[in-house]
């Protein structure tokens, strides 16, 4: 549905995006990760042709993003960052503006209007003037606009910024609804939204894709160790020598707490030490509270790759 | 088309929401009104004074003593509420965000620029046409001659669009509305105002800038002539300010 290849953008020197190259498949949600400034709004901002890029190309449903921009616009469904609204009009003036800038006829005008409101919760607000509704309410009506025109392509740029968890739980089900019929592409910095929302994932630092892949085989690739989270009720020196010694064990750290009693025990990744570990810490006596397999966040990922790619350039 | 109406009509719901039309257009119609009303006074005390004298009874006349003054007041009343009438035009969508959805919409930068204009078009040629009273008022008492009139208004109404036309692209150049309302008052100026430069020059540059000034263009109109030159020199003058904003815009997308 979406080729990118080899896209950059320059501003003077600054170069904003770098060689980009990716595609989403008709359908897929795909999820931009990257630290603010890494090139996630310009590549958006591209693929909407809003602004042209420096060299690269990128087709969006067969129509290249230079030449048929028109064509892509009217498919094309654009959260930007900031919601574009019009503060002195009302939700609902507003929504029916951009239904016709966005060339939907006019026969279906108040389906479309019924639809947007009853998709990002907008029933009660919806004859309020935008300048009085909370930034949640504007965030919704900006996704509500996106949706307007039921795009075959939605582009959201960080849409659950500024909602309360509720919101951003109601968004996060609003956006994997809509996967499937429409092809989503959603830039966020909060990890958890990608783990959750998005069936591919691209980290992008300093204008390059780090890593690109599903949020399992991410995990996959980064993980080098399993680790097992150990809490006891005495965990002194002696006890932790002993679980060094226990086979396929690499590394005993003792994690900072109050207490002191919580260690990491990273084992080799096909070697599975738990059993072993609570028959050692039951048999001495030391007194098992806790164990659990630690899984690998997003978080631990992308700093991973993030850190590694800041390695490499020095 | 249809894109240019539906900009033109959200322009005007934006106008009249804020409070924006209703205070240009009370100030425009109070102090255009004062003016009328202090000239027409002056005129009927002074057709009073000359009652006894037939021969100087002859040479007034109220299309000029009256109403072509009042054309040139309003003149001066709308250099200075122009740039305020257009300093959000675009200078607002770029500090909102708002450009953001008109640039990814199924519209061309042309359609986004005329759609503004036009806005701002009706909404000075409504504040015109309120302005209608002075003649009929004068028309009441005495005799009025209706032709350079109508040519009068005509000659307002291309001049006012010049003056949008450049309200237009001083917005473009920035996304602070003061600034653009600054340059927008100092282009405007500068155009009626170079006829006092060409007094200073001579030979083919005094004829330059003769041609290029505002207000030379516009006596014409108000003596009753609508000359082709006059009306091709506005009409260019529009095309090539709205041309400006056109590729001001467009130039800035590049840099976003």
């Amino acid at each position: 549905m979406i080729q990118v290849q080899n896209l950059t953008k320059k501003f003077g020197e600054i170069v904003a995006v770098n060689d980009l190259s990716f595609s989403v498949k008709k359908g897929e949600i795909l999820g931009f990760l990257g630290p603010n400034g890494a090139g996630k709004t310009t590549t958006m901002r591209i693929l909407t042709c809003y602004t042209p890029a420096t060299s690269g190309t990128a087709t969006i449903a067969g129509y290249d993003i230079f030449n048929d921009s028109f064509e892509i616009k009217r498919i094309l469904g654009y959260l930007p960052e900031t919601p574009p609204l019009y503060l002195e009009l009302t939700a609902r003036e507003y929504l029916l503006y951009v239904a016709k800038l966005k060339g939907v006829p006019i026969a279906k005008h108040r389906s479309a209007l019924d639809n947007v409101i009853q998709k990002c919760g907008l029933e009660k607000v919806i004859d309020r003037v935008l300048n009085n509704l909370s930034k949640g309410y504007r965030q919704r009506v900006g996704i509500a606009q996106a949706l307007i025109n039921s795009p075959q392509i939605l582009i959201l740029d960080e849409p659950t910024s500024g909602l309360d968890p509720k919101q951003i739980i109601e968004i996060r089900e609003l956006i994997k609804s809509l996967a499937g019929e429409h092809t989503v592409i959603l830039s966020t910095h909060i990890l958890p939204e990608v783990t959750q929302t998005c069936q591919k994932i691209i980290i992008i630092n300093e204008g390059s894709i780090v890593a690109e892949d599903s949020y399992e085989e991410l995990i996959a690739k980064t993980n080098k160790t399993n680790k097992t989270r150990v809490m006891i009720k005495t965990a002194d020196d002696n006890i932790i020598n002993k679980i060094k010694e226990i086979n396929g064990v690499q590394n005993v750290v003792r994690e900072f707490s109050a207490e002191r009693n919580v260690i990491i025990v990273e084992s080799e990744m096909d070697c599975d030490v738990r059993e072993e570990l609570a028959r050692m810490i039951v048999n001495s006596r030391c007194g098992l509270l806790e164990l659990k397999h630690e899984v690998m966040s997003l978080e631990d990922v992308f700093l991973h790759l993030i850190t590694k790619e800041e390695g490499t350039v020095n | 088309m249809k894109n240019i109406a539906t900009i033109t009509a959200k322009e005007l719901k934006s106008y009249f929401i804020s409070p924006v039309a209703y205070v240009i257009t009370t100030v425009f119609l109070v102090i255009t009104g004062y003016m009328f009303y202090s000239r027409i006074s002056s005129f009927s005390l002074y057709c009073f004074k000359m009652m006894n004298y037939s021969k100087a009874l002859e040479t007034l006349n109220i299309n000029y003593n009256v109403l072509r003054q009042s054309f040139s007041t309003m003149i001066t009343t709308i250099m200075f509420m122009m740039p305020i009438m257009t300093m959000r035009i675009i200078a607002e969508e770029k500090k909102n965000k708002t450009m953001e959805l008109l640039m990814t919409s199924p519209v061309t930068i042309s359609e986004v620029v005329f759609g503004k204009f036009f806005a701002l078009l009706i909404l000075y040629a409504g504040m015109l046409l309120i302005t209608i009273y002075m003649p009929l008022y004068a028309s009441y008492y005495s005799k009025v001659d209706w032709g350079p009139i109508i040519s009068g208004y005509v000659g307002m109404l291309l001049l006012g669009s010049v003056f949008l036309a450049i309200g237009i692209f001083a917005s473009a150049l920035t996304e602070n509305q003061i600034v653009a309302a600054l340059i927008s008052f100092a282009f405007i100026l500068i155009f009626v105002l170079i006829d006092w430069a060409a007094n200073l020059a001579d030979g083919q540059v005094a004829i330059v800038l003769k041609y290029l000034s505002l207000s030379s263009h516009s006596y014409n109109f108000f003596k009753g002539v609508i000359h082709s030159k006059d009306v091709v020199f506005y009409l260019s003058f529009v095309a090539f300010g709205l041309f400006m904003s056109f590729r001001v815009i467009e130039s800035k997308r590049w840099t976003q």
